[in-house]
């Protein structure tokens, strides 16, 4: 069985920094297979009005496959183009939660993400997505400066 | 319906001649409008031969008792499970992006906490007494089964489009499960309660909340055209419904559950700074229920404002709920039958008491202290305090500890106002739609009557709005309560599955 990478990728320039650490440890590894993760925040816990409940189903398809098509799609492709093994993973749910969810559902051996662009008041309140990850997470964490 | 519309649209489009008349255009289209829906009303709240006891109230209560007793008092036992349900105890992580438990009973008690809760216990308390409470808690206990039964169906026969999007509701499982069943008579119900319901989006869940936003905002900003306030609230509705600007029902959505949280709070301690009179208060709810305390009708007329505005706030059995429920992502429909029973829960048995404790505690209601009987006014109502009924009583009763509460409670009823519009516009959308079929003009020509209720509601006087309002809403009972009768052993076979899986452990959490 080969080696499992999770690599947690948002869309923007964080992401492409994570994908290419994980991208230098598989080539590293050899026997290696990287998860491109892209999380979609979510909650179960938020509001909304009964028209958004209604669309709601027709909209998550409709999230996953922008997200497959514009983001995963694009760095599996860039991964396989350089002869590493690679597969897109998307999901809805908490960022840190969920990338530790794939990562001991696939048995991955360790998560890389890259310290995003989060500063300021938001990450003082709310608390940074990666020291959540970092905190709780099964597996070990690289997070890629 | 074809009757009220150009009614209603000629006393709005004759605005500036009558503006000119004695009592204006507000005098013209109450009269107009009370004219107009008489009939329909009186017919809905005719009392039981010989007696002061509307029928209607009756037909909920009995449905209410009927489906507790079916059931095996399922509001008591799945408690605690419909709690686990909404924690997301059981819900499928594959199905995160979906709508869930907590979202579907959210969004559904959006449209239904609000004015019920702050206007509706005011004026049961202010005519029925203390007392009205107890029958209120009795009746909101007892409406948990009526939510059970109607919102486990409205899951178990939506319609799901290619498009992803659903559609349930009582007009569903009315059509759908008649025909699955053999019933006759399955589509003229549905279409019935596809009027009503429209009727009542246009009614209680429109012109009562329009109506009672202006009677805040006029209390605060001094008396002015209640058109006024009818026009900027239809405008703010126009933009959301018809020019799809979701961002100000986000914020709503965001800010509602904020204010419910708040005014309890405020209740709380209320109670709490009274924790001495607790004891005498809950004495005069239960002496009050069943003497009356000298209130009008005695036992009987506490105990139908009680029933009667429970069932109003909490629209068990009205089939509204149904609609809000039908959205959410599970397996077994039964599952949204049990997070529905904690509506009337948690906004009769909570909500609305803290609301009527608090009316109560504060002393605002006149007593005759060598009787211990309440002194009532020329109107049959209680004598209070300060001479207030309705909004004015809450807000009187939460200001003897809070000066600056009125303030919140414009906020608040404003707010509610329009997260309670913002749901009945789209449960009277689904009725418009079921009638008419889905297309964008039909939807709009649907949109545009709405607003233009909502300028009629907030110009119309409270008398005429809120006994429309009840009659519309109950009439949607009517129909939908013939329903869960005829359908209800498909919801007890759901159960009867559901509860032995889970006793079994085939049905497994999956958070620990």
């Amino acid at each position: 069985m080969p080696t499992r990478l999770v690599a947690g990728i948002d869309g923007a320039e964080a992401g492409e920094r994570a994908l290419a650490h994980a991208g230098k440890l598989a080539k590293l590894i050899g026997d290696c297979e990287v998860l491109v993760c892209y999380v979609i925040e979510w909650s179960p816990y938020t509001f909304h009005t009964a028209e958004e409940n209604a669309e709601r189903h027709g909209r998550r398809e409709a999230e996953i496959a922008a997200a497959k098509a514009r983001i995963v799609e694009p760095a599996v492709k860039r991964l396989a183009g350089a002869g590493l093994a690679a597969r897109g993973v998307v999901r809805h749910g908490d960022v840190a939660e969920q990338l530790d969810a794939i990562a001991k559902d696939e048995g991955a051996e360790q998560i890389i993400v890259a310290r995003s662009s989060e500063s300021g008041l938001a990450s003082r309140v709310f608390g940074s997505r990666t020291a959540k990850l970092v905190m709780s997470a099964a597996v070990p964490v690289t997070v890629v400066a | 319906m074809r009757k009220i519309i150009p009614g209603a649209l000629a006393a709005l489009f004759a605005g500036p001649a009558l503006a000119q008349e004695e009592g204006g255009l507000d005098a013209a289209v109450n009269e107009a409008f009370a004219s107009i829906t008489g009939p329909f009303v009186d017919f809905i709240f005719a009392p039981l031969p010989g007696t002061n006891f509307a029928w209607i109230v009756l037909w909920l209560v009995v449905a209410a008792s009927v489906f507790t007793l079916y059931f095996g008092f399922i509001q008591f036992r799945a408690f605690g499970h419909a709690i686990s349900l909404v924690k997301g105890d059981y819900s499928d992580p594959k199905d995160a992006g979906e709508v869930s438990h907590f979202q579907a009973l959210a969004t559904a008690l959006s449209g239904t906490v609000g004015l019920g809760n702050i206007a509706g216990v005011a004026v049961a308390v202010g005519i029925g007494g203390p007392g009205a409470t107890f029958w209120m808690i009795a009746a909101g206990l007892l409406g948990m089964a009526s939510k059970f039964t109607e919102c486990t169906l409205g899951v178990k026969y939506r319609n799901e489009y290619p498009d992803g999007t659903v559609s349930g509701g009582p007009m569903y499982y009315i059509s759908k499960g008649f025909r699955e069943r053999g019933l006759p008579g399955g589509s003229i119900l549905a279409v019935l309660f596809s009027i009503f319901c429209i009727l009542g989006a246009l009614g209680g869940g429109n012109m009562f909340q329009a109506n009672q936003a202006h009677a805040q905002l006029s209390g605060v900003f001094g008396d002015y055209p209640g058109w006024i306030t009818g026009v900027v609230f239809a405008a703010i509705v126009f933009i959301v419904i018809v020019g799809g600007i979701k961002s100000i029902a986000n914020v709503t959505e965001k800010v509602v559950p904020f204010m419910a949280v708040l005014y309890c709070g405020c209740a709380i301690v209320i109670i709490l700074m009274n924790i001495d009179k607790i004891g005498w208060a809950f004495g005069q709810i239960i002496d009050g229920a069943f003497t009356g305390l000298g209130v009008a009708g005695g036992l009987v007329g506490a105990l139908i404002q009680g029933f009667r505005r429970a069932a109003f706030s909490n629209e068990a059995g009205v089939g509204s709920a149904a609609i809000a429920h039908s959205a959410v992502r599970t397996k077994e429909p039964i599952t949204e039958g049990f997070v529905s029973l904690l509506e009337p829960f948690i906004d009769t048995v909570v909500i609305c008491t803290m609301t009527a404790l608090v009316i109560v505690i504060s002393g605002q209601l006149v007593s005759d202290p060598a009787t211990g009987l309440y002194v009532l006014n020329e109107s049959g109502s209680i004598q209070t305090v300060t001479g207030a009924s309705g909004v004015a009583l809450t807000s009187a009763a939460f200001s003897t500890a809070f000066t600056w509460f009125p303030y919140l409670l414009v906020i608040a009823v404003v707010l509610f106002a329009f997260s309670t519009m913002i749901s009945w516009s789209y449960y009277g959308l689904k009725s418009w739609t079921y009638l008419f079929g889905e297309g964008k003009t039909s939807e709009l020509v649907f949109k545009l009557i709405f607003c233009v209720f909502v300028v009629i509601g907030a110009a119309a006087s409270l008398g005429p709005v809120i006994d429309f309002s009840d009659a519309a809403i109950f009439a949607m009972a009517v129909v939908n309560i013939i329903a869960l009768y005829l359908l209800m052993p498909v919801v007890k076979r759901e159960m009867t599955s559901y509860l032995g899986r889970l006793r079994s452990g085939e049905i497994k959490r999956f958070k620990h």
